[in-house]
Protein backbone atom coordinates (compact mmCIF):
# COMPACT_ATOMS: atom_id res chain seq x y z
CA UNK A 1 0.00 0.00 0.00
CA UNK A 2 2.86 2.78 1.02
CA UNK A 3 4.71 2.08 -1.77
CA UNK A 4 1.76 2.22 -4.33
CA UNK A 5 1.06 6.40 -2.48
CA UNK A 6 5.01 6.94 -3.22
CA UNK A 7 4.69 5.89 -6.37
CA UNK A 8 1.35 7.39 -7.11
CA UNK A 9 2.80 10.59 -5.62
CA UNK A 10 5.90 10.41 -7.75
CA UNK A 11 4.04 9.85 -11.23
CA UNK A 12 1.65 12.96 -10.72
CA UNK A 13 4.48 14.94 -10.02
CA UNK A 14 6.14 14.41 -13.06
CA UNK A 15 2.38 14.26 -15.08
CA UNK A 16 1.95 17.75 -13.62
CA UNK A 17 5.47 18.94 -14.04
CA UNK A 18 5.39 17.89 -17.83
CA UNK A 19 2.12 19.30 -18.03
CA UNK A 20 2.48 23.15 -16.77
CA UNK A 21 5.97 23.07 -18.77
CA UNK A 22 7.83 22.65 -14.93
CA UNK A 23 11.66 21.13 -14.89
CA UNK A 24 11.36 19.48 -11.51
CA UNK A 25 14.74 18.52 -9.38
CA UNK A 26 15.35 15.21 -8.68
CA UNK A 27 12.78 13.64 -6.46
CA UNK A 28 14.50 12.52 -3.25
CA UNK A 29 12.79 12.65 0.05
CA UNK A 30 15.02 15.78 1.64
CA UNK A 31 13.64 18.01 -0.87
CA UNK A 32 12.06 20.83 0.02
CA UNK A 33 9.04 21.32 -1.92
CA UNK A 34 8.96 25.03 -2.63
CA UNK A 35 12.85 24.18 -4.36
CA UNK A 36 11.16 21.04 -6.15
CA UNK A 37 10.19 23.30 -9.14
CA UNK A 38 6.29 23.13 -8.34
CA UNK A 39 4.84 26.33 -8.00
CA UNK A 40 1.30 26.33 -5.66
CA UNK A 41 -0.65 25.91 -8.61
CA UNK A 42 0.81 22.92 -9.23
CA UNK A 43 0.58 21.80 -5.55
CA UNK A 44 -3.08 22.26 -5.74
CA UNK A 45 -3.55 20.28 -8.86
CA UNK A 46 -1.58 17.75 -7.27
CA UNK A 47 -3.40 17.47 -3.76
CA UNK A 48 -6.52 17.37 -5.92
CA UNK A 49 -5.24 14.60 -8.12
CA UNK A 50 -4.48 12.70 -4.88
CA UNK A 51 -7.62 13.47 -3.79
CA UNK A 52 -9.01 11.50 -6.70
CA UNK A 53 -6.83 8.28 -7.30
CA UNK A 54 -6.34 7.36 -3.92
CA UNK A 55 -9.20 9.24 -1.71
CA UNK A 56 -7.56 10.83 0.24
CA UNK A 57 -7.11 14.43 1.48
CA UNK A 58 -4.62 14.80 4.53
CA UNK A 59 -4.93 18.40 4.09
CA UNK A 60 -8.80 18.81 3.97
CA UNK A 61 -11.12 19.56 7.58
CA UNK A 62 -9.58 20.96 10.82
CA UNK A 63 -6.14 18.90 10.38
CA UNK A 64 -3.45 19.81 13.22
CA UNK A 65 -1.01 17.99 11.02
CA UNK A 66 1.24 21.07 9.70
CA UNK A 67 2.13 21.65 6.20
CA UNK A 68 4.84 19.41 4.72
CA UNK A 69 8.20 20.89 3.97
CA UNK A 70 10.20 18.31 2.03
CA UNK A 71 8.83 15.18 -0.31
CA UNK A 72 9.38 13.17 2.70
CA UNK A 73 7.21 14.95 4.74
CA UNK A 74 4.35 15.61 1.62
CA UNK A 75 4.51 11.46 1.40
CA UNK A 76 4.22 10.63 5.32
CA UNK A 77 1.29 12.64 5.21
CA UNK A 78 -0.39 10.93 2.95
CA UNK A 79 1.11 7.65 4.25
CA UNK A 80 -0.09 8.12 7.43
CA UNK A 81 -3.51 9.51 6.12
CA UNK A 82 -3.65 6.06 4.84
CA UNK A 83 -3.06 3.65 7.86
CA UNK B 1 -12.24 69.61 -3.96
CA UNK B 2 -10.50 71.13 -1.06
CA UNK B 3 -10.30 68.92 2.10
CA UNK B 4 -9.92 71.97 4.95
CA UNK B 5 -10.65 69.24 7.76
CA UNK B 6 -8.48 66.75 6.51
CA UNK B 7 -5.10 66.25 6.28
CA UNK B 8 -3.13 64.25 3.53
CA UNK B 9 -0.98 61.07 3.89
CA UNK B 10 2.11 63.02 4.19
CA UNK B 11 1.14 65.11 7.16
CA UNK B 12 -0.91 61.92 8.72
CA UNK B 13 2.54 59.97 8.57
CA UNK B 14 4.54 63.14 9.74
CA UNK B 15 2.44 63.34 12.40
CA UNK B 16 2.94 60.22 13.85
CA UNK B 17 6.70 61.49 14.88
CA UNK B 18 9.67 61.07 12.34
CA UNK B 19 12.17 59.07 13.94
CA UNK B 20 15.43 58.55 11.91
CA UNK B 21 14.49 54.80 12.64
CA UNK B 22 11.13 55.33 10.66
CA UNK B 23 11.32 53.57 7.25
CA UNK B 24 10.04 51.94 3.90
CA UNK B 25 11.80 49.28 3.13
CA UNK B 26 12.15 46.90 -0.27
CA UNK B 27 14.47 44.18 -1.46
CA UNK B 28 16.28 46.81 -3.62
CA UNK B 29 16.45 50.54 -1.26
CA UNK B 30 15.26 51.54 2.08
CA UNK B 31 13.95 55.37 2.53
CA UNK B 32 13.96 57.09 5.97
CA UNK B 33 10.85 58.97 6.18
CA UNK B 34 12.66 61.76 8.10
CA UNK B 35 14.27 62.34 4.91
CA UNK B 36 11.06 63.17 3.04
CA UNK B 37 10.36 66.49 4.69
CA UNK B 38 13.10 68.22 2.45
CA UNK B 39 13.35 65.51 -0.38
CA UNK B 40 11.32 63.89 -3.14
CA UNK B 41 11.69 62.26 -6.32
CA UNK B 42 9.23 64.02 -8.19
CA UNK B 43 10.85 67.32 -8.18
CA UNK B 44 9.90 70.62 -8.89
CA UNK B 45 7.30 69.15 -11.65
CA UNK B 46 4.95 68.40 -8.56
CA UNK B 47 3.44 71.62 -8.24
CA UNK B 48 2.39 71.41 -12.06
CA UNK B 49 0.63 68.53 -11.57
CA UNK B 50 -1.77 70.44 -8.90
CA UNK B 51 -5.56 69.06 -9.61
CA UNK B 52 -3.97 66.37 -12.45
CA UNK B 53 -4.98 62.89 -12.82
CA UNK B 54 -1.90 61.19 -12.56
CA UNK B 55 -1.32 57.34 -12.96
CA UNK B 56 2.14 55.74 -10.97
CA UNK B 57 3.82 52.94 -13.18
CA UNK B 58 6.31 51.38 -11.36
CA UNK B 59 7.19 47.68 -11.18
CA UNK B 60 8.92 48.07 -7.40
CA UNK B 61 6.49 49.10 -4.73
CA UNK B 62 9.05 51.59 -3.32
CA UNK B 63 9.07 54.58 -5.72
CA UNK B 64 5.14 54.04 -5.86
CA UNK B 65 4.42 54.44 -1.93
CA UNK B 66 7.30 57.44 -2.20
CA UNK B 67 5.48 59.39 -5.33
CA UNK B 68 2.18 58.63 -3.64
CA UNK B 69 3.29 60.40 -0.07
CA UNK B 70 4.14 63.25 -2.37
CA UNK B 71 1.14 63.03 -4.50
CA UNK B 72 -1.78 62.71 -2.02
CA UNK B 73 -3.23 66.27 -1.44
CA UNK B 74 -1.75 67.83 -4.03
CA UNK B 75 -3.46 66.26 -7.05
CA UNK B 76 -6.91 65.10 -7.77
CA UNK B 77 -6.93 61.99 -8.92
CA UNK B 78 -4.13 59.11 -7.97
CA UNK B 79 -4.53 55.62 -10.11
CA UNK B 80 -2.46 52.90 -8.52
CA UNK B 81 -1.31 50.83 -11.22
CA UNK B 82 -0.42 47.25 -10.43
CA UNK B 83 2.90 46.13 -12.14
CA UNK B 84 1.03 43.28 -13.62
CA UNK B 85 -1.80 45.42 -15.61
CA UNK B 86 -2.02 44.71 -19.15
CA UNK B 87 -1.01 47.13 -21.10
CA UNK B 88 -3.64 46.66 -23.84
CA UNK B 89 -6.25 48.11 -21.37
CA UNK B 90 -3.91 51.63 -20.88
CA UNK B 91 -5.58 53.48 -23.44
CA UNK B 92 -9.10 52.87 -22.36
CA UNK B 93 -7.73 53.18 -18.61
CA UNK B 94 -6.40 56.47 -19.76
CA UNK B 95 -9.46 57.79 -21.08
CA UNK B 96 -11.98 56.73 -18.61
CA UNK B 97 -9.33 57.93 -15.95
CA UNK B 98 -8.83 61.78 -17.79
CA UNK B 99 -5.08 60.84 -17.09
CA UNK B 100 -3.08 63.91 -17.70
CA UNK B 101 -0.07 62.36 -16.11
CA UNK B 102 1.95 59.37 -15.79
CA UNK B 103 4.89 59.58 -12.83
CA UNK B 104 7.38 56.39 -13.41
CA UNK B 105 10.41 55.34 -12.47
CA UNK B 106 10.92 54.25 -16.13
CA UNK B 107 9.44 50.52 -15.51
CA UNK B 108 5.92 49.41 -15.37
CA UNK B 109 3.07 49.14 -17.32
CA UNK B 110 3.12 52.63 -18.77
CA UNK B 111 6.75 52.71 -18.61
CA UNK B 112 6.95 54.87 -21.66
CA UNK B 113 5.27 58.43 -22.37
CA UNK B 114 2.41 58.18 -23.99
CA UNK B 115 0.63 60.64 -26.65
CA UNK B 116 -0.95 63.25 -25.11
CA UNK B 117 0.50 62.77 -21.39
CA UNK B 118 2.57 64.31 -19.67
CA UNK B 119 5.39 61.82 -18.33
CA UNK B 120 7.40 62.46 -15.12
CA UNK B 121 10.39 60.67 -14.70
CA UNK B 122 10.89 59.80 -10.78
CA UNK B 123 14.49 60.18 -9.78
CA UNK B 124 16.22 57.14 -8.20
CA UNK B 125 17.35 58.69 -5.00
CA UNK B 126 15.85 61.88 -3.22
CA UNK B 127 16.66 65.17 -4.49
CA UNK B 128 16.41 68.17 -2.13
CA UNK B 129 12.66 69.96 -2.58
CA UNK B 130 11.04 73.13 -1.09
CA UNK B 131 8.37 71.16 1.10
CA UNK B 132 4.57 71.51 -0.34
CA UNK B 133 3.09 73.99 1.89
CA UNK B 134 -0.71 73.08 -0.04
CA UNK B 135 -1.47 69.66 0.79
CA UNK B 136 -5.83 70.32 0.75
CA UNK B 137 -6.82 68.82 -2.38
CA UNK B 138 -9.43 65.91 -1.62
CA UNK B 139 -7.28 63.79 -4.16
CA UNK B 140 -9.25 60.50 -5.36
CA UNK B 141 -7.49 57.30 -5.09
CA UNK B 142 -8.26 55.00 -7.88
CA UNK B 143 -7.77 51.48 -7.40
CA UNK B 144 -8.20 48.25 -9.70
CA UNK B 145 -10.26 45.16 -9.15
CA UNK B 146 -8.76 42.16 -9.96
CA UNK B 147 -10.31 39.43 -12.71
CA UNK B 148 -12.80 40.66 -13.94
CA UNK B 149 -13.27 39.24 -17.74
CA UNK B 150 -12.49 42.90 -20.02
CA UNK B 151 -10.67 44.89 -18.40
CA UNK B 152 -10.17 45.77 -14.89
CA UNK B 153 -12.66 48.01 -12.97
CA UNK B 154 -11.98 51.39 -11.60
CA UNK B 155 -12.86 51.49 -7.95
CA UNK B 156 -12.78 55.31 -6.08
CA UNK B 157 -11.69 55.79 -3.13
CA UNK B 158 -10.61 58.58 -1.22
CA UNK B 159 -7.79 58.81 2.08
CA UNK B 160 -10.64 58.74 4.08
CA UNK B 161 -12.27 55.84 2.90
CA UNK B 162 -8.93 53.66 2.80
CA UNK B 163 -8.07 54.88 6.34
CA UNK B 164 -11.68 54.60 8.08
CA UNK B 165 -10.60 51.00 8.81
CA UNK B 166 -7.64 51.91 11.00
CA UNK B 167 -9.75 52.98 14.58
CA UNK B 168 -10.91 49.20 14.81
CA UNK B 169 -9.38 48.57 18.34
CA UNK B 170 -6.45 47.17 17.29
CA UNK B 171 -3.77 49.09 19.48
CA UNK B 172 -0.52 48.91 17.69
CA UNK B 173 2.80 50.75 19.68
CA UNK B 174 4.21 53.44 16.97
CA UNK B 175 7.62 50.98 17.07
CA UNK B 176 5.77 48.42 14.80
CA UNK B 177 7.01 47.65 11.73
CA UNK B 178 4.61 46.31 8.85
CA UNK B 179 5.00 43.87 6.45
CA UNK B 180 2.91 42.58 4.10
CA UNK B 181 2.79 39.27 1.11
CA UNK B 182 0.22 41.85 -0.62
CA UNK B 183 1.92 44.57 -3.43
CA UNK B 184 0.24 47.96 -1.72
CA UNK B 185 -1.28 49.24 -4.88
CA UNK B 186 -4.22 46.25 -4.09
CA UNK B 187 -6.61 46.71 -1.55
CA UNK B 188 -4.98 44.31 0.73
CA UNK B 189 -1.73 45.83 0.47
CA UNK B 190 -2.67 49.60 1.08
CA UNK B 191 -4.51 48.79 4.49
CA UNK B 192 -1.08 47.89 5.67
CA UNK B 193 0.96 50.92 4.08
CA UNK B 194 -1.65 52.90 6.17
CA UNK B 195 -1.24 51.37 9.31
CA UNK B 196 3.03 51.44 9.23
CA UNK B 197 2.63 55.18 8.09
CA UNK B 198 -0.50 56.35 10.15
CA UNK B 199 0.73 54.43 12.91
CA UNK B 200 3.74 55.71 13.19
CA UNK B 201 5.97 52.63 12.08
CA UNK B 202 7.97 51.14 8.92
CA UNK B 203 6.81 49.59 6.38
CA UNK B 204 8.85 46.02 5.02
CA UNK B 205 7.53 45.85 1.12
CA UNK B 206 7.23 42.44 -0.78
CA UNK B 207 8.57 42.36 -4.36
CA UNK B 208 6.87 40.29 -7.02
CA UNK B 209 9.27 37.17 -7.92
CA UNK B 210 11.04 37.42 -4.95
CA UNK B 211 11.92 33.84 -3.34
CA UNK B 212 9.37 33.40 -0.37
CA UNK B 213 12.54 32.46 1.43
CA UNK B 214 14.19 35.50 0.51
CA UNK B 215 11.43 37.46 1.84
CA UNK B 216 11.33 35.88 5.04
CA UNK B 217 14.39 36.42 5.87
CA UNK B 218 14.42 39.73 5.02
CA UNK B 219 10.75 40.28 7.06
CA UNK B 220 13.03 38.64 10.00
CA UNK B 221 16.09 40.90 9.92
CA UNK B 222 14.18 43.91 10.05
CA UNK B 223 12.32 42.92 13.17
CA UNK B 224 8.83 42.73 11.57
CA UNK B 225 6.18 42.97 13.92
CA UNK B 226 3.33 42.98 12.07
CA UNK B 227 2.39 41.02 8.83
CA UNK B 228 -0.49 40.42 6.17
CA UNK B 229 -1.33 38.29 3.16
CA UNK B 230 -4.16 35.43 2.42
CA UNK B 231 -4.26 32.42 3.40
CA UNK B 232 -2.46 31.03 0.36
CA UNK B 233 0.32 32.95 0.98
CA UNK B 234 0.35 31.68 4.41
CA UNK B 235 0.33 28.63 3.26
CA UNK B 236 3.42 28.99 0.76
CA UNK B 237 5.21 30.48 4.30
CA UNK B 238 5.10 27.48 6.13
CA UNK B 239 5.61 25.13 3.32
CA UNK B 240 8.93 27.24 2.88
CA UNK B 241 10.38 26.02 6.23
CA UNK B 242 11.84 29.18 6.62
CA UNK B 243 8.95 30.59 8.69
CA UNK B 244 11.01 30.39 11.57
CA UNK B 245 13.09 33.25 10.09
CA UNK B 246 10.23 35.72 11.38
CA UNK B 247 8.87 36.18 15.04
CA UNK B 248 6.09 38.64 14.57
CA UNK B 249 3.22 39.21 17.31
CA UNK B 250 0.38 40.01 14.93
CA UNK B 251 -0.39 37.87 12.27
CA UNK B 252 -3.27 38.87 9.67
CA UNK B 253 -4.95 37.22 6.69
CA UNK B 254 -7.26 38.19 4.22
CA UNK B 255 -8.28 38.03 0.72
CA UNK B 256 -9.79 34.55 0.95
CA UNK B 257 -11.64 32.49 3.74
CA UNK B 258 -9.45 31.00 6.17
CA UNK B 259 -9.97 27.54 6.91
CA UNK B 260 -9.51 26.31 10.92
CA UNK B 261 -6.48 24.29 9.09
CA UNK B 262 -4.94 27.60 8.49
CA UNK B 263 -5.41 29.02 11.32
CA UNK B 264 -4.41 26.31 13.18
CA UNK B 265 -0.85 26.05 11.23
CA UNK B 266 -0.58 29.33 12.06
CA UNK B 267 -1.29 29.14 15.73
CA UNK B 268 1.16 26.50 15.87
CA UNK B 269 4.01 27.92 13.56
CA UNK B 270 3.82 31.58 15.74
CA UNK B 271 3.01 30.53 19.30
CA UNK B 272 3.37 33.76 20.88
CA UNK B 273 1.33 35.96 17.65
CA UNK B 274 -2.06 37.59 17.83
CA UNK B 275 -3.56 35.56 14.74
CA UNK B 276 -6.69 37.58 13.15
CA UNK B 277 -8.80 37.09 10.09
CA UNK B 278 -10.26 40.19 8.06
CA UNK B 279 -12.95 40.28 5.40
CA UNK B 280 -12.49 43.30 2.94
CA UNK B 281 -13.00 43.90 -0.91
CA UNK B 282 -11.80 46.39 -2.65
CA UNK B 283 -15.52 48.02 -3.09
CA UNK B 284 -16.66 47.13 0.27
CA UNK B 285 -13.87 48.06 2.47
CA UNK B 286 -12.93 46.67 5.57
CA UNK B 287 -16.18 45.08 7.22
CA UNK B 288 -14.62 43.24 10.33
CA UNK B 289 -11.89 40.96 11.59
CA UNK B 290 -12.08 37.91 13.91
CA UNK B 291 -9.57 37.37 16.92
CA UNK B 292 -10.99 33.85 17.76
CA UNK B 293 -8.72 31.58 16.42
CA UNK B 294 -11.78 30.12 14.76
CA UNK B 295 -12.91 30.01 10.80
CA UNK B 296 -16.18 31.92 10.12
CA UNK B 297 -17.07 34.92 12.22
CA UNK B 298 -19.81 35.43 15.50
CA UNK B 299 -23.42 35.72 13.85
CA UNK B 300 -23.93 38.75 16.67
CA UNK B 301 -22.30 40.95 13.91
CA UNK B 302 -24.61 40.62 11.69
CA UNK B 303 -27.93 43.06 12.02
CA UNK B 304 -26.52 45.77 14.62
CA UNK B 305 -26.91 48.73 14.02
CA UNK B 306 -25.28 52.18 15.09
CA UNK B 307 -21.92 50.87 14.70
CA UNK B 308 -18.98 51.90 11.74
CA UNK B 309 -20.02 49.07 9.76
CA UNK B 310 -23.07 47.97 9.55
CA UNK B 311 -23.58 44.15 7.73
CA UNK B 312 -26.82 42.47 6.50
CA UNK B 313 -27.54 38.91 4.62
CA UNK B 314 -29.43 38.98 1.84
CA UNK B 315 -30.62 36.19 -0.02
CA UNK B 316 -27.52 34.54 1.20
CA UNK B 317 -24.89 37.41 0.47
CA UNK B 318 -23.44 39.65 2.62
CA UNK B 319 -23.78 42.67 2.59
CA UNK B 320 -21.67 45.91 3.76
CA UNK B 321 -22.86 49.59 5.19
CA UNK B 322 -19.45 51.71 5.77
CA UNK B 323 -17.71 54.77 5.42
CA UNK B 324 -15.38 52.74 4.39
CA UNK B 325 -16.80 51.68 1.04
CA UNK B 326 -15.61 52.71 -2.02
CA UNK B 327 -17.81 55.92 -4.00
CA UNK B 328 -18.50 54.53 -7.18
CA UNK B 329 -16.82 52.44 -9.92
CA UNK B 330 -15.49 55.29 -12.44
CA UNK B 331 -17.64 55.16 -15.69
CA UNK B 332 -20.51 53.67 -14.22
CA UNK B 333 -22.53 55.86 -11.39
CA UNK B 334 -24.34 54.50 -8.35
CA UNK B 335 -23.85 51.30 -9.11
CA UNK B 336 -21.90 50.13 -5.98
CA UNK B 337 -24.71 50.15 -3.36
CA UNK B 338 -27.52 49.33 -3.14
CA UNK B 339 -30.73 51.40 -1.80
CA UNK B 340 -30.23 51.48 1.40
CA UNK B 341 -26.47 52.19 0.92
CA UNK B 342 -25.11 48.61 1.11
CA UNK B 343 -22.97 47.19 -0.63
CA UNK B 344 -23.53 43.68 -1.57
CA UNK B 345 -19.77 41.29 -1.78
CA UNK B 346 -21.46 38.46 -3.57
CA UNK B 347 -19.71 36.57 -0.77
CA UNK B 348 -22.00 33.70 0.02
CA UNK B 349 -22.34 32.53 3.80
CA UNK B 350 -24.03 30.40 5.92
CA UNK B 351 -25.06 30.45 9.62
CA UNK B 352 -24.35 26.87 11.19
CA UNK B 353 -25.45 27.55 15.32
CA UNK B 354 -23.37 30.77 16.29
CA UNK B 355 -21.55 31.71 13.92
CA UNK B 356 -21.30 32.57 10.15
CA UNK B 357 -18.92 30.58 7.33
CA UNK B 358 -18.39 31.95 3.78
CA UNK B 359 -19.29 29.58 1.20
CA UNK B 360 -18.31 30.68 -2.09
CA UNK B 361 -19.26 33.85 -4.36
CA UNK B 362 -22.21 33.94 -6.33
CA UNK B 363 -22.47 33.52 -10.11
CA UNK B 364 -19.37 30.79 -9.29
CA UNK B 365 -17.00 33.60 -9.51
CA UNK B 366 -13.63 31.30 -8.37
CA UNK B 367 -10.80 32.86 -5.85
CA UNK B 368 -7.67 30.75 -6.54
CA UNK B 369 -4.87 32.00 -4.21
CA UNK B 370 -7.07 35.84 -3.63
CA UNK B 371 -7.26 36.30 -7.53
CA UNK B 372 -10.72 36.02 -8.90
CA UNK B 373 -11.80 34.08 -11.94
CA UNK B 374 -14.95 34.24 -13.96
CA UNK B 375 -15.74 30.83 -15.33
CA UNK B 376 -17.38 32.81 -18.58
CA UNK B 377 -14.34 34.06 -19.58
CA UNK B 378 -12.08 30.48 -19.66
CA UNK B 379 -15.22 28.90 -21.09
CA UNK B 380 -15.63 30.70 -24.16
CA UNK B 381 -12.13 30.07 -24.64
CA UNK B 382 -12.43 26.37 -24.42
CA UNK B 383 -15.37 26.47 -26.57
CA UNK B 384 -13.79 27.81 -29.32
CA UNK B 385 -11.93 24.38 -29.92
CA UNK B 386 -14.30 22.21 -32.94
CA UNK B 387 -14.68 19.32 -30.49
CA UNK B 388 -16.38 21.01 -27.71
CA UNK B 389 -20.46 21.07 -27.68
CA UNK B 390 -20.07 22.83 -24.33
CA UNK B 391 -18.37 23.76 -21.32
CA UNK B 392 -18.78 24.11 -17.79
CA UNK B 393 -16.02 25.63 -15.31
CA UNK B 394 -16.52 25.49 -11.85
CA UNK B 395 -13.90 25.75 -8.88
CA UNK B 396 -13.17 23.09 -7.19
CA UNK B 397 -11.94 23.21 -3.57
CA UNK B 398 -8.05 23.40 -2.77
CA UNK B 399 -6.68 22.77 0.29
CA UNK B 400 -3.53 25.00 -1.13
CA UNK B 401 -4.59 27.81 -3.22
CA UNK B 402 -8.52 28.21 -1.65
CA UNK B 403 -9.84 26.70 -5.27
CA UNK B 404 -8.73 25.76 -8.48
CA UNK B 405 -10.30 25.74 -11.74
CA UNK B 406 -11.86 22.85 -13.16
CA UNK B 407 -13.90 22.06 -16.63
CA UNK B 408 -16.63 20.09 -17.09
CA UNK B 409 -16.52 19.44 -21.18
CA UNK B 410 -19.43 17.86 -23.44
CA UNK B 411 -17.64 16.63 -26.34
CA UNK B 412 -18.94 16.44 -29.59
CA UNK B 413 -19.87 13.21 -32.02
CA UNK B 414 -16.50 14.05 -33.61
CA UNK B 415 -14.81 14.63 -30.37
CA UNK B 416 -12.53 12.24 -29.15
CA UNK B 417 -11.76 13.71 -25.60
CA UNK B 418 -8.40 12.52 -24.80
CA UNK B 419 -6.89 14.05 -27.74
CA UNK B 420 -8.31 17.11 -27.70
CA UNK B 421 -7.82 17.76 -23.93
CA UNK B 422 -4.40 18.88 -24.81
CA UNK B 423 -4.76 21.18 -27.19
CA UNK B 424 -7.94 22.93 -25.43
CA UNK B 425 -4.99 23.35 -22.81
CA UNK B 426 -2.81 24.54 -24.68
CA UNK B 427 -5.47 27.32 -25.86
CA UNK B 428 -5.83 28.07 -22.14
CA UNK B 429 -1.96 29.05 -21.64
CA UNK B 430 -1.73 30.84 -24.89
CA UNK B 431 -4.77 33.30 -23.98
CA UNK B 432 -4.91 32.76 -20.22
CA UNK B 433 -2.82 33.65 -17.54
CA UNK B 434 -1.80 30.42 -15.23
CA UNK B 435 -4.31 30.92 -12.24
CA UNK B 436 -6.92 30.83 -15.03
CA UNK B 437 -6.15 27.55 -17.01
CA UNK B 438 -8.08 24.71 -15.83
CA UNK B 439 -6.42 22.42 -13.77
CA UNK B 440 -8.19 19.75 -14.73
CA UNK B 441 -10.69 18.49 -17.46
CA UNK B 442 -13.65 16.28 -17.38
CA UNK B 443 -15.94 14.59 -19.47
CA UNK B 444 -19.19 14.83 -19.42
CA UNK B 445 -22.31 13.56 -21.05
CA UNK B 446 -24.16 16.49 -20.73
CA UNK B 447 -24.75 20.09 -18.41
CA UNK B 448 -27.97 20.97 -17.09
CA UNK B 449 -29.13 24.39 -18.55
CA UNK B 450 -31.54 26.50 -16.46
CA UNK B 451 -35.29 27.29 -17.25
CA UNK B 452 -33.59 30.58 -18.44
CA UNK B 453 -31.28 28.89 -20.77
CA UNK B 454 -28.32 29.59 -18.72
CA UNK B 455 -25.66 26.85 -17.22
CA UNK B 456 -26.85 25.87 -13.77
CA UNK B 457 -23.69 27.13 -11.75
CA UNK B 458 -22.79 25.74 -8.83
CA UNK B 459 -21.38 27.74 -5.69
CA UNK B 460 -17.39 27.83 -6.48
Amino acid sequence: MNTSIRSTIITQITRIAERQKKTVAPLTDDLPLLQSGLDSLCFAVLVASLDDLLDLDPFGGDSEAGLPVTLGDFIKLYENAAA
Amino acid sequence: MRRPDRRSLWELTAAGGLSPARSVSDAAGRVSLMDLTEGGTIGPSLEALRGKSVLISCDRQLPAVLALLQLDGVVGRVLLCPPDLDQAHLPAIFAEAQVDAVVSDGTGPAAQPLAGTQFIRLSTELTPTTPTRDRGEETEWLLFTSGTTARPKIVVHTLSTLTGPLDDGLVVSNDAIWSTFYDVRRYGGLQILMRGLLGGGSLVLSQSAEPVTDFLSRVGQAGVTHISGTPSHWRRALMSGASGRMKPRYVRLSGELADQAILNNLAQAFPEANIAHAFASTEAGVAFDVRDGKAGFPATIIGQTGTPVEMRVVDGSLRIRSNRTASRYLGEAGTLADADGFVDTSDMVEQRDDRYYFVGRREGVINVGGQKVHPEEVEAVINQHPGVQIARVRGRHSPITGAIVVADIVVRANGVFDTMAEEILESCRRALPPHKVPAMLREVASLDISQSGKLTRGRA
